[in-house]
């Protein structure tokens, strides 16, 4: 409150100085170590090319606060020149008649989006329908469907990186029976969600994921194969500890540094704790992508650009987006961040393994078709979709419901927020 | 002029008080009221629209289930935080030593915030963490307790959590109506051969009637707008088990992005406050101008 206090105060002078340039005002919740060395980088580079920018950091609830923050903005008429917003919400907000493509489009032209990012990931930018001009910049990619493992606790029990469920089922057994708490999870609904998708694309298969998660077949979401996901979710919950409800996920992920736990499923974001405590990918532990066929599921972070009759503004947005877009940014971003590059040109040297398994993976699901969007992270559905699959899910994952009951569960909570 | 100005002093300075609570309270209830008939989804938008959003609500099994725990949740927390807080104050109203040192302790939890109450209780029923771990780790093996991940169990360890916060207020209200008893009324019927108990249960909680009232009105309100203890303690779950109607509130408008569905809610969480608060003032006001 106090930050945009002063963010609201310090706007308030500068908007009545004489400053003619390039000017941005960026609403993000990008306040963290990483993230905000990250940011750091941008707002230097903006500077250097003759830029002024104001800072409108809003922390707090992973982005729910600055997602207030925004709307009464937006309400009040005054939006920020640029703000975080991903996925299908990129189209909402504009559908709301709030956002301004025509001032990055150009920039998104004459820099050659088009041929710098994946086609679908391109889509997702893009403002009506997922064609016409650029909406949106993407600075990102995260993948969701990483197991992350203990390789000592690995070893110690004979278990070699499962590239099945049933071999998954299998290793957690032994775990399970070796007294270790084979699967650390925690129970919150947006991480059993996350588990969820994993699993949906591995066993159904990436055409069975966009059927039913993308496109939202009713005859998809209540067929056998659903049961089957659902089935899979009861075993892996089989395999959780009894704190795992409402723990949060960097606990769990330090479960399994430390060894009390064998593997977590979780983003790439779960990289960071593991790199902060020290340890190395294939030395320590494992990042392996979760057994599926040649399946990637995205996560893309983007910014959104909002209309402004300020031309200093205007200039503003063109170079942030050009800047954004940039090889540099993207670079230290995302060794930053723990995501890899959105556009797929950056040279990948100074990357760790799991970054580099994740760019060459998203080419290779790129041509087979298994690159497909989270839902679990807003990439696939508006936020409220996603949240009618996910109370579904984790009341599913939470309870003694039965399979079949959940896949029609699931159909029903579609249908009600069509 | 003085004169004039010494007469209307009043009401000239609470002048800006009335109009910013008229615009900042009323006035967005109003708005909130609008926006429920409109069908607002990402923002606000002002198309009326009618009465979708209810009838959206009243069919949202998440809303219903909200309501359901609201019932138990209010239920419970009056019961449990009224008898306790009762006892207590019975106990320490028994001229005791120390009486000040144990009231500062009962009454000390309603000093801290729902947030860090939730969060204390969160570790403390935690099965590997808290109570059950204890218990096992002095040779228990057997023993459990895990309502907090039990679905069907996890509302009452909120009701345990709201009513360790909130008894010791209770206590402090029904002390101070036991102390405004007049001595010679308790000494009259133990002349008459009242014994304690009987004084207590025949004379002095009957005597508590407002005070009953007050602490009705005061705990029922709390329960209708409890968030923060349920977003610290189990955040809605396991699942979708321990919603209630405000977590659902904030989560309807800004992670499902819809508005107007979320006004609605807030709208029906208004009429239930309104149920209680409403016969509470007409009761309190009528009392004042019988005076």
């Amino acid at each position: 409150m106090k930050k945009m206090l002063i963010a609201l105060i310090a706007f308030a002078f500068t908007s009545t100085s004489s400053f003619a340039g390039p000017k941005i005002e960026v609403l993000h919740w990008w306040t963290s170590g990483g993230e905000a060395a990250a940011l750091k980088v941008l707002k230097d580079d903006f500077a250097a090319n003759g830029g002024e920018w104001l800072d409108m950091p809003v922390t707090g609830g992973g982005g729910d606060a600055a997602n207030v923050a925004l709307k009464a903005r937006i309400v009040a008429g005054d939006p920020p020149s640029a703000s975080q917003i991903k996925g299908p919400t990129i189209q909402e907000y504009d559908q709301e008649g709030v956002v301004a493509p025509y001032n990055i489009d150009p920039i998104a032209q004459s820099e050659g989006w088009d041929g710098l990012l994946d086609p679908m990931i391109a889509a997702v930018h893009k403002c009506q329908n997922n064609s016409g001009p650029y909406c949106a910049a993407p600075v990102n990619i995260h993948r969701i469907d990483w197991m992350w493992a203990n390789k000592a606790v690995f070893d110690a029990n004979g278990i070699s990186v499962p590239t099945s469920w049933d071999e998954l089922n299998a290793a957690a057994e032994k775990l399970q029976a070796a007294g270790i708490i084979p699967f650390a999870h925690g129970g919150q609904a947006w991480q059993d969600a996350t588990v969820f998708e994993a699993v949906a694309m591995g066993i159904g298969g990436n055409n069975y994921y966009k059927n039913c998660y993308v496109d939202l077949k009713e005859t998809c979401l209540r067929s056998e194969t659903t049961v089957k996901v659902f089935d899979q979710m009861r075993k892996l919950q089989g395999f959780t500890d009894e704190g795992s409800p409402g723990r949060d996920w960097n606990v769990a992920t330090g479960m399994v540094i430390e060894g009390k736990a064998g593997f977590q499923i979780m983003g790439d974001w779960a990289k960071g704790e593991f790199t902060a405590a020290g340890k190395v990918p294939g030395v320590d532990y494992y990042c392996a992508a979760t057994p599926s066929n040649n399946g990637y599921l995205y996560n893309v972070d983007s910014f959104i650009f909002y209309k402004t009759s300020d031309p200093d503004k205007q200039e503003g947005q063109k170079l942030l987006a050009k800047l954004m877009m940039g090889k540099n940014f993207q670079k230290v971003f995302n060794l930053y961040k723990g995501s890899i590059p959105a556009r797929l040109d950056v040279p990948m040297d100074e990357f760790d393994k799991c970054a580099k398994t994740s760019n060459s993976d998203i080419k290779t699901a790129g041509a087979s078709g298994g690159l497909v969007p989270s839902f679990a992270h807003g990439m696939a559905q508006g936020n409220t979709m996603k949240a009618a699959l996910q109370d579904v899910i984790t009341e599913h994952f939470n309870s003694d419901m039965s399979s079949v009951d959940a896949a029609n569960a699931l159909a029903d909570s579609v249908l009600d927020n069509m | 002029m003085l004169k004039w100005l010494e007469k209307n002093l009043p009401k000239i300075v609470m002048a800006p008080a009335v109009g910013l609570i008229g615009w900042f309270v009323y006035g967005f209830v109003l708005w909130t009221l609008y926006i429920s008939f409109t069908n607002s989804k990402i923002l606000p938008k002002y198309e009326l629209w009618g009465v979708g959003q209810y009838v959206k609500l009243w069919g949202s099994r998440k809303w219903l289930i909200a309501v359901d725990n609201l019932l138990i949740f209010t239920a419970l927390f009056l019961i449990f935080c009224v008898v306790i807080g009762i006892i207590l104050a019975i106990f320490l109203d028994q001229k005791i030593r120390a009486e000040g040192v144990l009231r500062t302790i009962y009454l000390y939890p309603m000093a801290l915030s729902f947030i860090v109450t939730g969060t204390a209780w969160k570790w403390i029923l935690n099965p590997t963490l808290g109570i059950q771990k204890m218990f096992i780790d002095w040779g228990f093996e057997n023993f459990t307790f895990d309502w907090l991940v039990n679905r069907e169990m996890a509302i009452y360890t909120i009701v345990i959590a709201g009513v360790w916060q909130s008894a010791g207020f209770v206590m402090a209200l029904f002390l101070a109506g036991l102390r405004s008893v007049e001595d010679e009324i308790v000494k009259a019927a133990k002349i008459d051969g009242a014994n304690l108990f009987t004084v207590y249960w025949k004379i002095l909680l009957p005597m508590m009637r407002p005070v009953f009232f007050t602490s009705f009105v005061i705990l029922v309100h709390i329960s209708i707008k409890s968030y923060d203890l349920i977003v610290a303690l189990t955040q809605g779950g396991p699942g979708i088990s321990t919603t209630m109607p405000a977590l659902y509130m904030t989560q309807t408008a800004f992670h499902k992005s819809q508005v107007g569905l979320s006004a609605a809610s807030a709208m029906m969480m208004f009429m239930a406050v309104a149920a209680v608060i409403i016969p509470y003032l007409y009761s309190e006001l009528r009392r004042e101008n019988a005076r």
